[in-house]
């Protein structure tokens, strides 16, 4: 047997490589053939699991139409989708700060919910005793300062005692939850826990276009802020050193400890903002579910848009269209509220997983023995 | 003179108009339903049944009708309401206490098209003229299922099998609300009516919704002593704790027999369809719907499931009848006042109760509802607001 036969022997059929030059454009065809072929799969198990379908298969093309359907057909569609966007965009830019210098925030969901709560706090005990033009400004101070303080305690305990900084904002989400039980309960003296809508404390829509107009413009300036303030800032430069190695960071003088901390503060004053938005600008209102599990997607959409405030508008404006156009199909097919979860669980699936031959390939091997024959 | 025809002109145009919309069909409803969550939670199952028990029987196309589940008491519930009058939609339900502010809003917004709300408490205060609310009188079911439990106490006592002297029950409460305390007392009540020693514990849980609290709950009132289980709440955490120990349960929402064959003794539940049929019905005939809708024992909207035989006491099915008959001839009363300790507070007897009717930011009670030998319960609105804490019944807590 020949050196060489028996080499191919013992080689696996293919292995992987670590691409070493990834080409953007190359990358965002395979993201649009992996998003192609995820909605590909949710139209198989779509056929699998709604009867109305199994039975009219020509109705597919509906199914496909309601994806659409659900965010562009009606301009009140259209508003919602980018009211969503706006909001999911801007829990995203909150996480982001702390993302790149790898402490794994994954406390939005409860720092939001808590800046839902400051403002609220503020209408509820001085709605119709101040003017509203205080009661806004104040609602907004409060919805910065429970965001800031919700976000900045972990950051002590990792600075000071080096705690994981992972459970410790997962747990601050379940307390954030119990804090807002508890001023419902409070609240409502009847014990239904429900405060329904606020008469005062709404964010004025502006004198032209559309109510969510102001959200979205809001949104549109923080992200172009957030880019200048991580990509041209000193500030900026520090969380990207701390990122890319602490002992990096500490050689060249950078207090690592106070990036920490301040980026901490950064992010939960952004979750704050997100949770005023949502106070005063949508709801009036705080329930335990007011954030609705937004911060937790946040986190997919600042990942998935590698941490650029820019690209993420395009991948919050996707994760609010797959939403949006799966509660739609719901709608339209009458089926269970689950399969809208399942059918963006799958896209959300391809998507993820084509990063991973976005920055790998397969190298089979007649292919790496052919290589290695032209060398 | 030309004012007048100019008066008589514009009365006919708007009565002709009120013609055209008298004379809708049918054919021509519309019917968007806003449900919190989807086919998972019992209470929301209870709706959908309703819904589709109304489709049939109307006769209503698929197009007819469109439901948008898993709809958060947010903005987003008024966003889903616009959503459904664009799609066309001239009736709009919303099925969660919390909606109820949210839908207001679009009712607001869209004035051709009829708002209905369930269980919420503003429509006869707020004086907007499409938006409507609406419930049933389920403390008559709750009664009846109440006799249920007491007949099978009494059953367990000539048996000799009660755990401490008197027969003691135990109930599952979601939050300390007038809706969750008037079924309960109710649900008291029937009990004592055929069994007069019974006493009963509630332990609360804070949730509408949350298997392992429910479950605990059950378990530690089991554990206390309690010879039979309820609930108010809507999981499954109860019934299979009550299975798990063998301990009958009155469940609620609708039957739970298949999963506690042993233990299930009878649900009672609120039946939609005929509300559905309704509002259906007066938009087609074009006419007005109740501001402030409840619906009966006699309207088929409370009712209970089928008793099972195993676990009831013998002659139950025919003790719930006669109830029933004498419920909808209005010759018994739930919350009768003028029986002598049947209703105490405090050892005495109730003759005055203020009740918190028309809702306002402080929740003052603002109405007398004890008259006529009974507390007047359902009649002055829909939703419940009996609150009272009666003797024989003991709160383990009330922070919620």
């Amino acid at each position: 047997m020949s050196e060489q036969k028996k080499r191919a022997a013992h080689e696996p059929l293919f292995h992987l490589a670590k691409r070493t030059d990834v080409n953007p454009v190359r990358a965002w065809v395979i993201r649009l053939v992996a998003i192609l072929l995820g909605m590909l799969a949710c139209g198989l198990v779509a056929f699998a699991l709604i009867e109305k379908l199994n039975q009219n298969p020509e109705k597919i093309t509906d199914f496909y139409y309601s994806f659409i359907k659900g965010s562009f057909t009606t301009e009140r569609k259209l508003w919602k989708f980018l009211k969503n966007m706006a909001i999911l965009q801007c829990i995203s830019l909150a996480v982001t700060p702390a993302f790149r210098m790898r402490f794994w925030n994954i406390g939005a969901e409860g720092q939001t919910l808590m800046g839902v709560l400051g403002s609220i706090t503020v209408a509820f005990y001085l709605g119709g005793k101040i003017p509203e033009w205080q009661l806004l400004i104040l609602m907004f101070i409060a919805a910065l300062i429970y965001g800031a303080v919700w976000a900045v305690i972990p950051a002590l305990f990792k600075a000071k005692w080096n705690t994981n900084e992972t459970l410790f904002t997962l747990m601050m989400n379940y307390v954030a939850t119990y804090v807002v039980s508890y001023f419902l309960v409070i609240w409502v003296p009847s014990g239904s826990s429900t405060l329904g809508k606020l008469k005062f404390g709404k964010l004025p829509p502006l004198p032209f276009g559309n109510q969510y107009l102001l959200i979205i413009l809001i949104v549109l300036a923080l992200t172009v802020f957030l880019f200048i303030y991580l990509k041209y800032s000193k500030q900026g430069y520090e969380i990207s050193v701390v990122g890319e190695s602490i002992r990096t960071a500490q050689y060249s003088g950078i207090n690592v400890e106070k990036v920490i901390i301040r980026t901490m503060v950064v992010s939960g004053l952004l979750c704050g903002l997100a949770g005023y938005l949502i106070g005063a600008g949508l709801d009036q209102s705080v329930t335990t579910e007011s954030v609705g599990g937004q911060g937790f997607t946040a986190i997919i959409v600042s990942w998935l848009a590698n941490f650029n405030p820019i690209v993420m508008i395009i991948t919050s404006a996707l994760i609010s269209f797959l939403n949006s156009g799966a509660a739609q199909i719901s709608q339209d097919f009458n089926v269970s509220g689950a399969l809208p979860d399942v059918i963006v669980g799958i896209i959300l699936f391809f998507i993820i997983g084509c990063e991973f031959f976005i920055n790998y390939k397969m190298v089979f091997r007649h292919a790496a023995n052919g290589k290695g024959a032209a060398k | 003179m030309k004012k007048f025809v100019a008066m008589l002109l514009a009365l006919t145009l708007c009565l002709s108009a009120f013609v055209f919309t008298a004379s809708a069909e049918i054919a021509d409803v519309k019917l968007g339903v806003i449900l919190l969550h989807d086919e998972n939670s019992t209470y929301d199952l209870n709706f959908i049944n309703g819904v589709n028990d109304a489709v049939k029987a109307l006769g209503l196309s698929e197009e007819q009708v469109i439901m948008k589940r898993n709809i958060p008491e947010s903005q987003e519930c008024t966003d889903a309401a616009l959503d459904l009058a664009d799609e066309g939609c001239n009736i709009i339900f919303a099925n969660s206490f919390g909606h109820e502010t949210y839908l207001l809003d679009a009712a607001k917004q869209c004035p051709d098209v009829q708002f209905c709300h369930a269980t919420g408490t503003m429509a006869h205060t707020e004086g907007v003229e499409n938006f409507h609310n609406a419930f049933a009188a389920i403390y008559e079911g709750r009664y009846l299922a109440g006799v249920a439990a007491g007949l099978k106490l009494n059953e367990l006592k000539e048996a000799g099998l009660l755990k401490g002297e008197k027969p003691l029950m135990g109930y599952v409460g979601a939050f300390t609300y007038a809706e969750v305390i008037s079924g309960y007392t109710s649900f008291y009540l029937g009990a004592k009516s055929v069994c007069p020693d019974v006493e009963m514990k509630v332990q609360f849980t804070g949730s509408w919704y949350d298997y392992n609290e429910e479950k605990n709950a059950a378990t530690a009132l089991i554990a206390a002593g309690c010879d039979l289980i309820s609930q108010h709440a809507d999981s499954m955490g109860a019934p299979s704790a009550c299975e798990d120990a063998n301990i009958p349960n009155v469940s609620y929402n609708g039957s739970t027999v298949e999963s506690c064959p042993n233990t299930f003794i009878v649900a009672s539940r609120i039946d939609w369809a005929p509300y559905f049929q309704y509002i259906v019905n007066q938009v087609a005939n074009g006419e007005k719907i109740d501001a402030d809708w409840t619906g009966t024992i006699a309207t088929g909207s409370v009712v209970l499931t089928a008793v099972n035989e195993q676990a009831a006491a013998a002659g139950t099915v025919a003790k719930l009848d006669e109830v029933k008959a004498a419920l909808e001839a209005g010759t018994v009363k739930v919350f009768d006042t003028a029986a002598e300790g049947f209703i105490t507070v405090g050892g005495a007897a109730l003759t005055t109760y203020l009740a918190d009717v028309d809702t306002d930011a402080a929740f003052t009670p603002d109405t007398e509802a004890v008259a006529d030998g009974y507390f007047h319960e359902s009649e002055y609105r829909s939703a419940p607001y009996f609150d009272v804490r009666i003797d024989g019944i003991e709160m383990l807590n009330q922070m919620f």
